[in-house]
Order: C-alpha cells, then sequence, then structure tokens
C-alpha cells in the first residue's frame, strides 16, 4: 500500500497566470483521509497559496465542490482510499468562472435562487399567539427531500445544459421552488410559475438526470423538475380550457 | 479608498445575524442595513447544529421549569433576569420560524413535536429531524431574500471595529474577490460571528469558527466575558472531531466504557434505566458527561482507538426505524466517516470541543459597554448558559438575541446623527497599510501559519483542556504570548490580491491566539470549579468569590486584565447541582416561589 499520493491540482493565479496550469503535489495517504484532508496537507505545509473554499468538513455547508477526476464531488466526502494508489486530478468546478486556482465565481447561482422567490408566500399571515400551521408528518413528506439541499452547486457542475446556456435557472433552484410550492403552508406557486415556465426555467431542462446523481444529499433535482413541468402543463391546459377559472 | 456607509452593520451570516438583520428591517423599514459575512451565509456554522431548540409549548412544562434547567445546567452562573427573558421569547421566536416556513419535525396530528435532551426535566426540544441548525439557518436565510432593503458583503472579511469618541464608527474589510479594502460607517455595529472552537485541536466546529468578533471587540475596548467556560460535547467522532448529536442520547443511547458497562452511574449522574430518563444518566449535562470520560481513562476503562481513547455510544437497541427516522444524519455521518453503521454497530465517540459559554459582555439587549457595538449568538456572553449551556439551548438563543441585537441597534442608528466619516476613511487607509506591511510586502520572516496555529491549538489543549491547574494554565499563557511574537515573523506563501485564503488565515490566526490568551488568563484567575472549568487544585465551587462573571480587558500592554461582575440572582439562590436523584426539586422552585 503506497505511502503517499499524487494529487494534480489545478492552479491559476489571475495576477500572474495568463490561464490556468496543473500542479502536482505528493500528500500522505491515510485510509481515513478525504481529499480536504489531503488539500488540507499542501496547503498548510508545502504550499499556502492554494485557494479553495472549505468549513464544515461534514458534508453539510456546501462549501467545498469540486471536480475530482472529473466528476463533482464535495471533497471533504470523498476518500483518498477510493482512488489510491493512482493520482487524483482536482479541478474547480465545472461550468462556472475561476477566480483563484480551486475558487469559482458563485454569484450565478445565488442570483437564480433568489430569482425563484424561495420564501413562504401567503395571502394572509397567521399570527404568532395563533400557534404552528399545522402540518402532519405525510404534509411534511411531500417536500421535505427537496429542502435538503446544502448549495453545493455540484448539480450544476453535471449539467450540460447550464453548461451550454448559463442563462438556465438550473436543477437546485427549480428544486428549491417546488420546496416551496409542495409546502403546504405555502400558497406563492401562482407567482412561482411566472419565472419557471419561461423558456430558461424549467423547459431549459431535458432530463439528462446527471443533476441528481451527483447530488450528495440525495434531493433529486431531476424529480423536482419533472413534477414541476407536469403541474406546469396541467395549468396551462387549464387556463386553457376554463379560461374563466378563479386563481 | 472606498466609503460605503450603513446604519446598521451587522458581522456575520449564521443564525444570529440573519435574524437581527430581519429585526432591524421590521423595526424601521428605512434604515439602511447590511450583513458582512466572510462566507456565503449558508456556509455560516449554524448549518452543522443537528439536535434541537428548546421552547416551552406543551402542556405540564412552564417558563420556570426551562429557567431553572438552564440555570442549574450554568452552576449558577447565569444571569437569572437574562434567562427568564429567554425562555419567555424562546417559543415565539421558534413559532415565527415555523411561520417562515422552517420543517420542524411534527407530530401525527400535524402539532410541532417535541424530544427529550441532556440536563433539561421536561420534554421541550423542538427538531427538525436531526438537522435543525440547517434547516433554521436556511429558513432565515431564505426568509431574509424577501427584504429587498438588505443589503449584503458575502465573502468580504472585516479586520478591525473603527472607534471613535466611545463609539462604534464602522468597520474596515477585504473583499476576498478582489482584494480591495475598504471603510464601511454604520452607526451601530452587530457581531454575529459565532464562537472559537478553533483555537483547540479537536472540536466540532468548522474552519471558520476562529473567534473573530470576540477578538474585534476585545481589540476595540469592549471586555470578553467567562472565557473560561470551553464547553466539550461528550460525543465527537474520533479522527474528525464530528458531532454525535445529543439527540441520540435523547432517544435512548448509551455510553458504555471498554467493558458494556454504562459508567456515568459511577459519577452521581443516576442508575442506568433501559428507557432515557431526563436529567439523568446520559441526558445529564454535558460538562459532567465529559469529565466522567477523563476519570473513566485515568482508571483504565476507556477503549484504546488508533486516534487515543474513547468510549462507545450504543444505538443497536433502539432499531433501525427509529434511527432512520429520528437520527437518519447520524447514520450517513457514521456510515460515511467512521465506515460503521449505528445500527449494528457500537460508535467510538469522545469529548470534543464545542461550544464557547464566553464571548462578548453584553446586557440583556445585547448592548456591549461601547456605544453602537450589540452582539448576539455563540459570540456574545449575556449570560444564559453560565457555566455550562444546555443543549437545544443554542439555537433559540440566535434568534431571541439576534432580534434583541437588531431592535436595540435599529433604535439606537434611528437616534444617531451622520457618523464621522473623515475619522473613518482615515483609519481605515490605517488599517489596510498596517495588512500590506505586514503580510503582503516581500519580508524575511520565516514562520509560517499553520506552525504557529498548531502549536497555540496545542497548548490550550494541554494547558486548559477539561481539567486545568493553575500550573498548565500559566505555561499555556506563557506559551501564547511566545506565539505572538513569533506572529510577527510571519511570511505568506500567497501575496497576491485576489481570494487570498492565506491571508484571511493569518488575519483570523492573530485573533485566534488574542482569544486563546483570554481563555488561558481568565482560567487561572478563576480558582475553584463550576461547571466547565474545572481546576484538579481547587476542586470547589466558591460562591464567596466567585458567584461572578470573569470580565478581561485588553489591557495597555496588549495584556490580558481580570476583573469580576456579580452574577444576577432573581429567584433561584444558588444550591446543590443534582443530577439523577428523585429530590433534585431542591431549590426548584427558588425563594421567593411561584
Amino acid at each position: 500500500m503506497a505511502e503517499t499520493i499524487q494529487l494534480e491540482v489545478t492552479r491559476y493565479a489571475p495576477e500572474a497566470d495568463a490561464e490556468p496550469r496543473v500542479q502536482t503535489f505528493e500528500a500522505p495517504y491515510r485510509p481515513d483521509w478525504v481529499v480536504l484532508d489531503a488539500l488540507n496537507y499542501v496547503k498548510d505545509k508545502l504550499d499556502g497559496s492554494l485557494s479553495y473554499r472549505w468549513s464544515c468538513r461534514m458534508g453539510i455547508c456546501g462549501s467545498c465542490g469540486m471536480m475530482v477526476n472529473g466528476e463533482p464531488k464535495l471533497t471533504c466526502a470523498t476518500f483518498l482510499a477510493d482512488y489510491a494508489p493512482k493520482p487524483i486530478r482536482v479541478e474547480p468546478l465545472r461550468y462556472f468562472p475561476v477566480v483563484h486556482d480551486l475558487v469559482i465565481e458563485m454569484s450565478d447561482f445565488l442570483r437564480k435562487l433568489e430569482g425563484v422567490k424561495p420564501w413562504i408566500i401567503r395571502k394572509e399571515e397567521k399570527l404568532i399567539r395563533e400557534g404552528e400551521y399545522l402540518q402532519t408528518p405525510e404534509q411534511l413528506d411531500a417536500y421535505k427531500q427537496f429542502s435538503m439541499c446544502i448549495n453545493c452547486m455540484l448539480c450544476y457542475a453535471a449539467c450540460p445544459v447550464y453548461g451550454l446556456d448559463p442563462l438556465f435557472t438550473g436543477p437546485a433552484a427549480i428544486a428549491l421552488a417546488q420546496r416551496y410550492n409542495m409546502d403546504s403552508r405555502d400558497q406563492g406557486a401562482a407567482e412561482r410559475m411566472g419565472i419557471l415556465s419561461q423558456h430558461d426555467g424549467i423547459w431549459g431542462c431535458t432530463f439528462v438526470g446527471e443533476c441528481t446523481k451527483v447530488c450528495p444529499k440525495n434531493v433529486d433535482p431531476a424529480g423536482a423538475i419533472q413534477q414541476y413541468k407536469l403541474s406546469a402543463a396541467k395549468e396551462w391546459f387549464r387556463s386553457l380550457l376554463m379560461p374563466w377559472g378563479a386563481r | 479608498m472606498d466609503l460605503t456607509s450603513h446604519d446598521v452593520l451587522i458581522v456575520g451570516g449564521g443564525g444570529a445575524g440573519l435574524r437581527a438583520a430581519i429585526a432591524v428591517a421590521e423595526t424601521n423599514p428605512r434604515l439602511s442595513v447590511a450583513v458582512i459575512s466572510k462566507v456565503y451565509p449558508m456556509r455560516s456554522h449554524t448549518v452543522s447544529a443537528e439536535g434541537g431548540a428548546a421552547g416551552v409549548i406543551k402542556p405540564g412544562d412552564s417558563f420556570e421549569d426551562h429557567a431553572y434547567d438552564t440555570i442549574s445546567g450554568g452552576d449558577w452562573l447565569c444571569d437569572q433576569d437574562a434567562v427568564e427573558a429567554f425562555v419567555r421569547e424562546a417559543p415565539e421566536e421558534l413559532l415565527r420560524l415555523e411561520h417562515w416556513g422552517c420543517p420542524w419535525s411534527r407530530e401525527p396530528d400535524g402539532h410541532i413535536a417535541v424530544r427529550a435532551f441532556g440536563g433539561m426535566k421536561k420534554l421541550r426540544t423542538w427538531f427538525a429531524a436531526d438537522k435543525t441548525g440547517f434547516h433554521m439557518l436556511h429558513t432565515l436565510f431564505q426568509t431574509t431574500l424577501k427584504y429587498t432593503t438588505l443589503a449584503r458583503y458575502d465573502e468580504w472579511f472585516v479586520t478591525k471595529l473603527l472607534v471613535e469618541d466611545g463609539r462604534v464608527q464602522g468597520v474596515v474589510a477585504i473583499e476576498l474577490m478582489s482584494g480591495k479594502m475598504q471603510g464601511i460607517a454604520a452607526k451601530a455595529v452587530i457581531l454575529c460571528t459565532g464562537g472559537c472552537g478553533r483555537v483547540f485541536p479537536f472540536t466540532t466546529n468548522a474552519n471558520i469558527k476562529t473567534g473573530d468578533g470576540m477578538a474585534l471587540a476585545y481589540r476595540a475596548g469592549a471586555p470578553l466575558k467567562d472565557m473560561e467556560f470551553v464547553q466539550y460535547h461528550p460525543t465527537g467522532l474520533p479522527f474528525t472531531g464530528i458531532l454525535i448529536t445529543e439527540a441520540a442520547r435523547s432517544e435512548g443511547g448509551w455510553l458504555m466504557n471498554k467493558d458494556g458497562y454504562r459508567y456515568l452511574q459511577d459519577y452521581n449522574l443516576g442508575k442506568p434505566e433501559p428507557k432515557p430518563v431526563l436529567r439523568s444518566m446520559e441526558l445529564g449535562p454535558r460538562d459532567r458527561l465529559s469529565q466522567a470520560f477523563v476519570k473513566e481513562t485515568e482508571k483504565g476503562r476507556t477503549i484504546k482507538g488508533p486516534y487515543g481513547d474513547v468510549v462507545h455510544l450504543d444505538l443497536r437497541h433502539l432499531g433501525e426505524k427509529t434511527i432512520n427516522s429520528k437520527l437518519p444524519f447520524v447514520r450517513e455521518l457514521c456510515t460515511k466517516y467512521q465506515n460503521l453503521d449505528p445500527v449494528k454497530d457500537l460508535i467510538p465517540v469522545r469529548p470534543v470541543v464545542h461550544y464557547m459559554m464566553g464571548g462578548v459582555h453584553t446586557d440583556i439587549h445585547a448592548a456591549t459597554p461601547l456605544g453602537g457595538l450589540y452582539a448576539a449568538g455563540e459570540v456574545a456572553c449575556v449570560s444564559i448558559n453560565g457555566a455550562n449551556r444546555l443543549g437545544s439551548n443554542s439555537l433559540p438563543e440566535l434568534l431571541v438575541f439576534g432580534a434583541r441585537a437588531g431592535r436595540a441597534a435599529a433604535e439606537h442608528a434611528s437616534a444617531q446623527t451622520s457618523s464621522r466619516d473623515g475619522t473613518v476613511l482615515a483609519q481605515a487607509l490605517d488599517e489596510m497599510r498596517r495588512i500590506e506591511q505586514q503580510y503582503l510586502r516581500g519580508t524575511s520572516g520565516k514562520e509560517r501559519v499553520a506552525t504557529l496555529r498548531e502549536e497555540m491549538q496545542k497548548a490550550l489543549e494541554e494547558g486548559a483542556g477539561i481539567y486545568r491547574t493553575g500550573t498548565s494554565l500559566r505555561l499555556a499563557a506563557e506559551k501564547i504570548r511566545v506565539l505572538k511574537e513569533r506572529l510577527k515573523n510571519i511570511s505568506l506563501d500567497d501575496r497576491g490580491r485576489t481570494f487570498n485564503t492565506e491571508l484571511i488565515s493569518a488575519l483570523e490566526l492573530e485573533f485566534m491566539l488574542d482569544v486563546a490568551e483570554t481563555i488561558a488568563h481568565s482560567a487561572l484567575e478563576r480558582t475553584e470549579s463550576r461547571g466547565a472549568h474545572q481546576r484538579t487544585d481547587h476542586t470547589k465551587r466558591d460562591d464567596q468569590k466567585f458567584l461572578a462573571h470573569s470580565l478581561v480587558h485588553r489591557g495597555a500592554d496588549d495584556a490580558p486584565r481580570v476583573t469580576y461582575l456579580p452574577v444576577t440572582i432573581t429567584r433561584w439562590p444558588p444550591a446543590e447541582r443534582v443530577y439523577g436523584q428523585p429530590g433534585e426539586e431542591k431549590g426548584a422552585k427558588g425563594a421567593a416561589g411561584h
């Protein structure tokens, strides 16, 4: 069993480099180390200029998404043991502009999230003293999976539509919209419909399904999008057949 | 240099910061309010909290009960007026969050469900599966998106508070993306930057928990309070330090030594029963459980693992159905990071630094003694947690004091005339020059950030761990002083401007060293044992001298100066802290009765 492992890491410092290059580092191989542990070793001991985002190291904050051997992964949840003894290629998350080494520019993602109005929309609010909105465990189950998104953007890095069309709303944002649409306390589905039924909304999705495959939290954004397409189509038919219907 | 200004500036975008932001926007929608955070808000460490948030809502429970549990849990170092306000406001804040969409777990009839938690006499801990902090943070963040007047500085690192005329006037910050430094004037600043677990080597805390706000306040002349009280969570995973929630014990988990023996029964925590008993055994308070681990280790009864001593957390008798519905994240973490399945296997755990009871001194309105400066959440010390925090009190603390800070800061800002922009700019330029000189110019320095950081962590672990002595603390304090000198000789590999994470880690190290120093000195001065602060050379609780908070100010020579502030007692005179005994109601009702 090898005692070290090679990391082939993308380097890019905009003040110094015309374009990204690859630098190889040798890190200790430990069976319970994840890729993030190896990156931290490099930064702490070998080259402090290596830049990447990380925080919780337990797969809940969503900071540390990168391409590992060409696949979008949370580096805090990706074990060296699954790749050793071969070298591991670590690159910035695909389809996002690169800022510095493994750090990408993510403001587009934030705008997309904000754009779907991800908050409870109601005609009338309950007063605090009236207590909670009742919601049974079954009603909670209707949207629970979609509420698990940690905003890690792996699904965007996996989505070929987003790769071709940066205007595409994208998996996580649509899943988040559906999280609210399916929440029994929310009454904002109609408001969100306008944004999402646009060309770059749900209809941009061609059901490749890679987003669901890479999601580390089993959110199933592809499922959310297909579910949403169904309700959007139903709504379109309804408005055709019953234009006088109250909404 | 650019200069922007706001009425209220909130440093930190976690649970407390986001709640404060909403409170400002709702108190006075005409105020200019901004949240500035070194990470995108959904990365804040609130996201990692698992177990739950306590609030009285079920029949048979009462504010008095929650207050008594909190005060006795805190070994009587809690300010009782603050606790009384806290327990009263917690349920309405949790309900407000429910109205904002938080997916609280429910009973079959649709009402909010509650569960047992350590040190609590009644079931009052609301939960969202075992990802309560995650759901609370995302609910708060998504709700803030509604408020179009709320500005955000995402990935900006605050390096200094600007003070003039005894008042906070704003901050200086670095925009990570470009490396540019900027002064931001503000009539009120709220610190919501969380705790400082990363001053220790082994912690549940994320990388970002470096005590930034505590150091910012300390350097600006505001005192830190009760810094010696560091909470070790009894059940962290051995290599990573990843948290295994107390909820695992509320649902019935057992802690066992190498003989399969539930050893907590030897430590005055009651008798083992098959089902969990409130305030007893595995549902005792965190400080007592962590201390029991150390004693078991000394007796040679812990299990020797590849990363040191551990004990076993046994969840097997809970069954797969309960584990999947109540503890799914625990199962996921164990599978992923320990290669075991809690349905069939024992989980190796050990105490891990988790929470800072101490922090920036505030009153019950979240105001510090420095005009215009407020603090809320783990960064602050009100104090509602005293010498030891009960699990599931810190999430409601974010909401209650985040809201209080927001309201107080909004009122203060509304009453202020414009700030002194000229001074802000001058100070900000000085700060920019300081950082450029020290870190970004070429130097002959030899020290590495990681080296100094590791030595600091080792010094604190050895000198200021679960059990301390005067000698160990003096050694730790001296070591930190040396490290602060060595910091001046630091050399960065990265002297670029764009997203320079090494620079940020050096600035965080500066902050951590200041905070570490206050921990060592405060612990040294407190010659008693209380709650999470245990001295083997002073083993008794001493209410004559030490029914008081330590306050530590930065002295003129940069050395910490410790003074004391009496604890506010309202209805519950200090009594013996009793767990696992039927007679624990002793002192429960307080002198004045209710």
